[in-house]
C-alpha cells in the first residue's frame, strides 16, 4: 500500500553516529528485514521511519510525500515494539480499540473491527482479559493486533518476537508474513536473527556500524555477500586470514587458486567442503562431530590450529583425532578495497545460489 | 485438559497429597520475625486501644478492672475536639491539594523533560529536607512573624506545604519515570497527541504511586506537630495540639487513648481503601523508586 523512500538519512546521538548516509527505497507491499549486530542502528532506522526519532540529516518520504517533520501520530505507520508495550491498565479490547476511539468511530464499528483483528491474530474471545493475564506470545499478538487495527500503510516491527522461545517465534513470524501478504501492507522487520531474516523477507538490508553493507534478496545475500562482514554475518562461514601470491591464496596451511597479491580473507561455507582422500595441504584433524540429524557438522582443525567447520552428509561418521581430507568446492576471497572474487572448483555440483534463490 | 486415563487411582492420589503436605517446609525464621513484629507493633496499639475503654485499670491487673465509655463521652462532647478535627481536616486537605497542584507537574517535568538546571533545581527541592526540620520551622516562624502569618490558617498551610515537598516530588518523579516510554510511544503511534497520551496512558500508569504519595502526605500532614505548634498556636489548634494539651493537663491516659482510637480508625480505613485501589505493590514501587 505504500512506498517508503529514505534519502541521505543520518542520525547522531551526541558524538555517536548511529546511522550514516542511508539511501533506501522500500517498495509497496514488500517485507524488508533490517539485519545487523547489536548497536548497528536497526532500531534507530525503524524509529526514524516511525517518527520517534528525528534524523539529523536526510528526508523520508512515504508515497512521495515528505513526512520527515511529522510526529508519529500523523504518519501512516504502526510499530510493534520488542517489549510489546501493552497498556496494562486497559483490557485487550481497550488496548486494541484505543486507536479507533481516537478516530471517533461509532461504537458498533469499533467492536466489529476489534473482533475482526482479534480473529486475525488468533485471539478470538480474549478481549476482556488484561494483558497481564496473557502469555508472552499472546501479548505480542495483541500488540500486533493493536497496530494492525488502525490499518497502517506501513508496519514496523522491532524484534517483536525476540523474547519468545524458538518454536513460537517461528510460528509467529510465519503468521506475520502471512498477514502482511494477505493485507498487502509494506513491512519493515528488525531482527538480529539471520534465519529469521532469510525465512521471511523479500529483501534484506544488512547494517553494521550505522552503514548499509548490502541490500538484496535473501538468496543473493547468502550466495553473493559483497563484504567480508556480510559473508561472516549471514549463515555459517569459515573466515580465514590468508595471503595472496602466485595465483594462490594460502590460509592456515590451506592452498586454493586465487588471483591477486597481499593479505586477504578466505571465506568458505561449511557446506562447500566435501570430504576426500587426505592429501598435502588438504588435511583436517577432527576435533568434534555434531550430529544434527539432517546433516552432520565436523568441527576440524587446520595445520595451524584454526577451526574449520564442515557440513556433510548425515551418513558420515568420524571421531576425534581422525585425519580427514577435504575438497573445497567454492570459496570467496575478500581483499581490502576491492570487489570480492568468487571461485569454484571445476567439479562442482550446481552452484549453491540455485538452492537458496 | 488432563488426560483422565493417566490419573492414578484415588488411593494413590491421597497418598500423593499427604506426601506433598509433609514435604512443605516450615519457615521458622519467618514465623519468628512475624511474632517479633507483632509484639513490637501490635502490642502497644492493643494496649492503647484497651486503655480507651478502661475506666479503672491499676497495675497488677492484666485486664482493666472496669470498662466503659465514660471517657469517650467526656471527650466527644467537647467542642474544641470537633473544632480541631474540622480545622485539621481542612488544613490537611488544603495542603494536599496545593501540594499536588505544585508538585505533580514539577515531578513530571523532572522525570520527563531535560531542561538546563534540572538537576540543580531537583536538588534544591530535596535539600529543604536536609535541614533539621525544627530549625527550619523556627527560622520560618520569625519571617512569618513579620508577615503576620503566625497563628493563621494560611501560615500553617504554608509551613506544612514545605514539609510535603519530599514525598510529593520524590515519589511522583519515580512514578513518572517508572512509566515505560514505549507505552507512550505506542499511543502516539496509533494516533494520540501528546496531551491525550498524558491523560490516557501516563497518568493512569502512574496513578497508583501518585495515590500513595497523596495518602502519605495527607496522613503525615494531619499528625504534624512541630509546625502546628510553633506557627499555629494559640489561634490555630490542630487535632494533635488538642491531644497534647489533653495529655499535659490531665494525667489520665484515657483521654489520649480515646483520641488515638478515634483518629486511628479513619486513617486505617483510608489505608485499607487505598490498598484495595492500588494493590500492595504500588506502595513498594512508590517508596522504592
Ligand atoms: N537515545 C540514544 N541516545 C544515545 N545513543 C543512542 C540512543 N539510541 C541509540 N543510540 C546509539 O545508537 C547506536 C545504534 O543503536 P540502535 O538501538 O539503533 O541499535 P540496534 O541495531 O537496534 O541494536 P540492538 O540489536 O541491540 O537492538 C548504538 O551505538 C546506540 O548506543
Ligand atoms: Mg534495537
Amino acid at each position: 500500500m505504500a512506498q517508503v523512500q529514505l534519502s541521505g538519512i543520518a542520525k547522531t546521538f551526541g558524538k555517536v553516529t548511529a546511522l550514516d548516509a542511508m539511501d533506501l527505497t522500500i517498495d509497496d507491499g514488500e517485507l524488508v528485514c533490517l539485519l545487523g549486530p547489536s548497536g548497528s542502528g536497526k532500531s534507530t532506522l525503524l524509529r526514524i521511519i516511525g517518527g520517534f526519532e528525528m534524523p539529523s540529516e536526510g528526508t523520508i518520504a512515504i508515497d512521495g510525500v515528505d513526512v520527515t517533520d511529522l510526529p508519529p501520530e500523523r504518519r501512516p505507520t504502526a510499530m510493534v515494539f520488542q517489549s510489546h508495550a501493552l497498556w496494562s491498565h486497559m483490557t485487550v479490547f481497550g488496548n486494541i480499540a484505543f486507536g479507533l476511539k481516537l478516530r471517533h468511530l461509532p461504537k458498533a464499528e469499533i467492536r466489529e473491527r476489534v473482533e475482526k483483528v482479534l480473529d486475525l491474530v488468533g485471539l478470538t474471545g480474549y478481549g476482556a482479559r488484561l494483558p497481564s493475564q496473557l502469555s508472552g506470545g499472546q501479548q505480542q499478538r495483541v500488540a500486533l493486533a493493536r497496530s494492525l487495527v488502525v490499518e497502517p500503510k506501513i508496519l514496523l516491527l522491532d524484534e517483536p518476537f525476540a523474547s519468545l522461545d524458538q518454536h513460537l517465534r517461528e510460528r509467529l513470524r510465519e503468521e506475520v508474513r502471512d498477514i502482511q501478504q494477505r493485507l498487502g501492507i509494506t513491512a519493515v522487520f528488525v531482527t538480529h536473527g539471520q534465519d529469521e531474516a532469510l525465512a521471511i523477507s523479500d529483501r534484506i538490508v544488512v547494517l553494521a556500524d550505522g552503514r548499509m553493507q548490502q541490500v538484496g534478496r535473501p538468496g543473493e545475500i547468502y550466495a553473493e555477500p559483497k563484504t567480508a562482514f556480510v559473508a561472516g554475518f549471514i549463515g555459517a562461514m569459515n573466515m580465514l586470514e590468508g595471503t595472496l601470491a602466485d595465483g594462490e591464496i594460502t590460509a592456515s596451511g590451506l592452498k586454493l587458486p586465487a588471483e591477486g597479491s597481499g593479505p586477504a580473507k578466505l571465506a568458505i561455507r561449511p557446506e562447500d567442503i566435501e570430504l576426500a582422500e587426505p592429501a598435502e595441504g588438504r588435511t583436517v584433524t577432527v576435533r568434534r562431530m555434531i550430529d544434527f540429524g539432517a546433516h552432520v557438522v565436523i568441527d576440524g582443525k587446520l595445520a595451524d590450529g584454526t577451526h574449520l567447520r564442515i557440513q556433510t552428509d548425515k551418513a558420515i561418521r568420524v571421531s576425534q583425532g581422525d585425519q580427514i581430507g577435504i575438497r573445497v568446492e567454492s570459496w570467496t576471497v575478500f581483499t581490502e578495497g576491492d570487489e570480492p572474487r568468487r571461485y569454484r572448483s571445476d567439479t562442482v555440483r550446481s552452484f549453491r545460489g540455485a538452492r537458496y534463490a | 485438559m488432563t488426560d483422565i486415563a493417566r490419573l492414578p487411582p484415588a488411593g494413590a492420589l491421597s497418598d500423593l497429597r499427604t506426601r506433598v503436605r509433609r514435604r512443605e517446609p516450615v519457615d521458622w525464621t519467618g514465623i519468628a520475625f512475624l511474632t517479633g513484629l507483632a509484639i513490637v507493633i501490635l502490642l502497644p496499639l492493643i494496649v492503647t486501644a484497651v486503655w480507651a475503654f478502661a475506666e479503672v485499670w491499676r497495675f497488677p491487673a492484666i485486664v482493666p478492672q472496669r470498662m466503659g465509655l465514660g471517657y469517650w463521652q467526656e471527650t466527644l462532647t467537647r467542642n474544641d475536639v470537633w473544632q480541631a478535627l474540622w480545622l485539621s481536616l481542612s488544613i490537611t486537605t488544603t495542603v494536599t491539594v496545593i501540594s499536588a497542584a505544585i508538585c505533580f507537574p514539577a515531578a513530571y517535568a523532572f522525570a520527563r523533560l531535560d531542561f538546563p538546571g534540572r538537576n540543580v533545581l531537583f536538588l534544591a527541592f530535596l535539600s529543604v529536607q536536609a535541614f533539621p526540620k525544627f530549625g527550619l520551622i523556627v527560622a520560618t516562624a520569625t519571617i512569618f512573624l513579620t508577615l503576620h502569618l503566625v497563628g493563621t490558617f494560611w501560615g500553617v498551610v504554608l509551613i506544612q506545604l514545605v514539609g510535603t515537598l519530599l514525598y510529593m516530588i520524590w515519589i511522583p518523579v519515580s512514578a513518572f519515570q517508572g512509566v515505560d516510554r514505549r507505552l507512550e510511544e505506542a499511543a502516539r503511534d496509533v494516533g494520540a497527541g501528546p496531551m491525550r497520551v498524558f491523560w490516557s496512558i501516563t497518568l493512569p500508569q502512574a496513578l497508583p504511586t501518585l495515590a500513595a504519595a497523596l495518602l502519605i502526605t495527607f496522613v503525615s500532614t494531619f499528625y504534624e506537630t512541630d509546625a502546628a505548634w510553633l506557627i499555629g498556636l494559640p489561634n490555630v489548634r490542630t487535632m494533635p495540639m488538642v491531644m497534647i494539651s489533653f495529655i499535659n493537663n490531665a494525667l489520665e491516659v484515657q483521654y489520649g487513648a480515646v483520641l488515638f482510637v478515634f483518629l486511628w480508625v479513619p486513617s486505617f480505613v483510608l489505608m485499607l481503601a487505598a490498598r484495595r485501589v492500588m494493590g500492595a505493590d504500588a506502595f513498594a514501587k512508590g517508596l522504592g523508586g
